[in-house]
């Protein structure tokens, strides 16, 4: 599949025959022309025969067993990304604040907890856990503060989307609560590093539609709702509505991560588009 | 007003925009069987009738009802507080002012949305239906001086931001129990919405404690402040147990009022406490000695049942709100 890069992903090992942005132009151009011209211009977009190069990919597979492989894959992800955090120049530094190195103990220990929890409900529900991913953090500079942050960003918000984008295609609604008690703390963990990024940018317009409400102009009138949203995501393909997260179904996501994944570990999830 | 611009806006927005408006895309069929002219009057209602269609539901399950009707005034209180707060003159630091104002638009965004999906007779709150002090309608309860520019407790608004760290706990934990009752065959992108909210409230969550750690330092506009065992005053982003009952306010006789917040729901097993460390009956304590009980705590967030989030939201719920039946659906 081509590499749909969201906003805010830092563009990373595209070769020169990948067109990044023209599948898109030509996606939105086509949904105007009809539902059949535009379906078949998706299928043809998505799948350019070079650009995968033969790189085969694992199936997360399929059913609540497969969205549970494709969050296991996820928090391997960015388990593997905290620990590396934690053995950084930047880390291990003389000067690093104790309250910005207790931050990255705390989200290492988090993620590795999801991704450990996550293994072992694969196992008790007899379901064989993805291999053990082998990652590629070669675009992450891990001698800064801010290139630590920007890619703790990006690991964050999209896991925040991912899992928003998993729960329609759970069944089992003990799975759904699971991934709820998940994701929460992902946008925690997403909140902070934006706000240590730049103040006040937890929920700013790149991962939330944003709102501007029209309010009444007295306090005996009662606000029903008015305002303008701003519902423009890029590669967002949930339901969008005001002041929500923009949630993203699993291929797309993984298009995203494969990015940060080696050549025998990049991942696809065909049975949930 | 461009309606085309906002029909493509919405398609690039939402990418099966048109089919949910209708399966064949024939959108601009559907507008022209309206049987009516179109021109710039009569745009507004022939909007609203587009949107209820792509959007809106006919008949919605009663318990897929009740629990949006839930969410509806729990975002009211919100609200309300937020807009509140925002008007009080030296209530809210200036460093503070844009994400209040943002998490405010938010809440009212939440608003937009879930009435767009309960539909016109959904119930609309005044800011006199809710009692901020936590007194049930007395207006004296333990967080009466939230809203009051350096009232007790209240130095920098810190009153106000552990009474918003408390509310939009409630939040999340509240979207958190609804979810699975939202996961139905024919409300799957109801589901999907409500999650895209539940997940903003935990990031508003965050940004309380983060600033409530920056007011502890005495650092306001800084995302680096130390956490401080025991997370009452200085909290970290995040649960870690029950952060040992949550923010103190200033009342000899009833010092932790957010504490119902961080415990356990009815029944317990289901809605455990924000200290649980037990996942799909595993201790995950257990699987490795770096995994502390506060560990495990602070990586999951826990559910709540809508009968104990009536029980809290009550206590801020006026005279007035109470007679209009507020936070006291039937589950």
């Amino acid at each position: 599949m081509s590499n749909h890069l969201p906003t805010g992903l830092p563009p990373h090992k595209a070769g020169p025959d990948q067109p990044l942005y023209v599948p898109i132009k030509r996606r939105s151009f086509f949904m105007y022309a009809g539902a059949t011209a535009g379906a078949t211009a998706l299928v043809l977009a998505g799948c350019s025969k070079d650009d995968d190069n033969n790189v085969s990919r694992i199936d997360v597979g399929s059913g609540d067993g497969g969205i549970l492989n494709y969050a296991y894959a996820l928090e391997q992800l960015e388990a593997a990304f905290y620990a590396q955090v934690r053995t950084s120049a930047y880390y291990t530094a003389a000067g690093t604040p104790a309250a910005i190195k207790q931050v990255f103990d705390d989200l290492a220990l988090h993620e590795a907890i999801h991704r450990d929890f996550l293994k072992a409900a694969l196992t008790s529900k007899n379901i064989t856990p993805l291999k053990d991913l082998k990652t590629d953090f070669s675009s992450i500079d891990f001698s800064s503060l801010n290139g630590i942050l920007t890619a703790a960003r990006t690991f964050e918000d999209t896991g925040v989307a991912a899992y928003n984008g998993a729960g329609r295609y759970l069944s089992d609604n003990a799975l759904l609560g699971l991934a709820g008690k998940i994701v929460s703390v992902e946008a925690r963990h997403a909140a902070l590093i934006r706000d240590m990024i730049t103040y006040n940018s937890f929920v700013s317009s790149d991962v939330v539609n944003t709102f501007s409400p029209t309010l009444p102009a007295n306090a005996t009138t009662a606000y029903t709702g008015d305002g303008t949203p701003s519902l423009t995501p890029a590669g967002s393909n949930g339901n969008p509505v005001a002041g929500a997260e923009r949630s993203r179904k699993p291929q797309d996501v993984l298009n995203s991560v494969n990015n940060f994944l080696a050549s025998d570990s990049k991942l696809s999830a065909n049975s949930f588009g | 007003m461009n309606l085309f611009k906002l029909i493509s806006d919405l398609e690039q927005a939402d990418p099966e925009f048109l089919d949910r408006v209708n399966p064949r895309r024939r959108v601009f069929k559907y507008l022209g069987n309206a049987g009516q002219k179109v021109t710039a009057a009569t745009i507004p209602g022939l909007l609203a009738s587009f949107f209820n269609k792509a959007y809106g539901q006919a008949t919605l399950p009663s318990d897929v009802q009740k629990v949006l009707t839930l969410a509806l005034q729990l975002e009211y209180l919100e609200f309300h507080f937020y807009n509140t707060a925002l008007g009080v003159s030296g209530l809210i630091p200036s460093s503070e002012t844009n994400g209040i104002t943002t998490i405010r638009n938010d809440e009212a965004g939440h608003i937009n949305a879930l009435r767009g999906v309960l539909g016109t007779s959904a119930p609309s709150y005044l800011v006199t239906d809710f009692d901020y002090s936590g007194g049930g309608g007395t207006g004296t309860g333990p967080m009466a001086t939230a809203l009051v520019p350096n009232g007790a407790g209240n130095a920098n608004g810190a009153l106000f931001f552990a009474a918003g760290q408390a509310f939009s706990d409630v939040g999340q934990r509240a979207y958190k129990g609804g979810a699975p009752t939202l996961n139905t065959a024919s409300t799957k992108d109801i589901l999907e919405a409500a999650l895209n909210i539940h997940s903003v409230e935990a990031r508003h969550n965050s940004h309380f404690r983060t600033v409530r750690r920056a007011i502890a330092a005495n650092a306001l506009g800084s995302a680096t402040a130390a956490a401080v065992s025991p997370y009452d005053n200085a909290p970290k982003s995040w649960i870690n147990l029950i952060d040992s009952g949550g923010p103190t306010a200033p009342s000899t006789s009833n010092p932790k009022p957010a504490a119902a917040v961080y415990n356990a729901g009815n029944p317990a097993a289901n809605y455990p406490a924000e200290s649980n460390t037990t996942q799909a009956t595993v201790d995950l304590t257990t699987i490795n000695p770096a995994y502390t009980a506060a560990a495990v705590s602070e990586a999951f967030d826990e559910p709540l049942d809508p009968n104990t989030v009536q029980t809290i939201a009550l206590n801020f719920t006026s005279v007035a709100g109470k007679a209009k039946g507020l936070f006291q659906q039937t589950f």
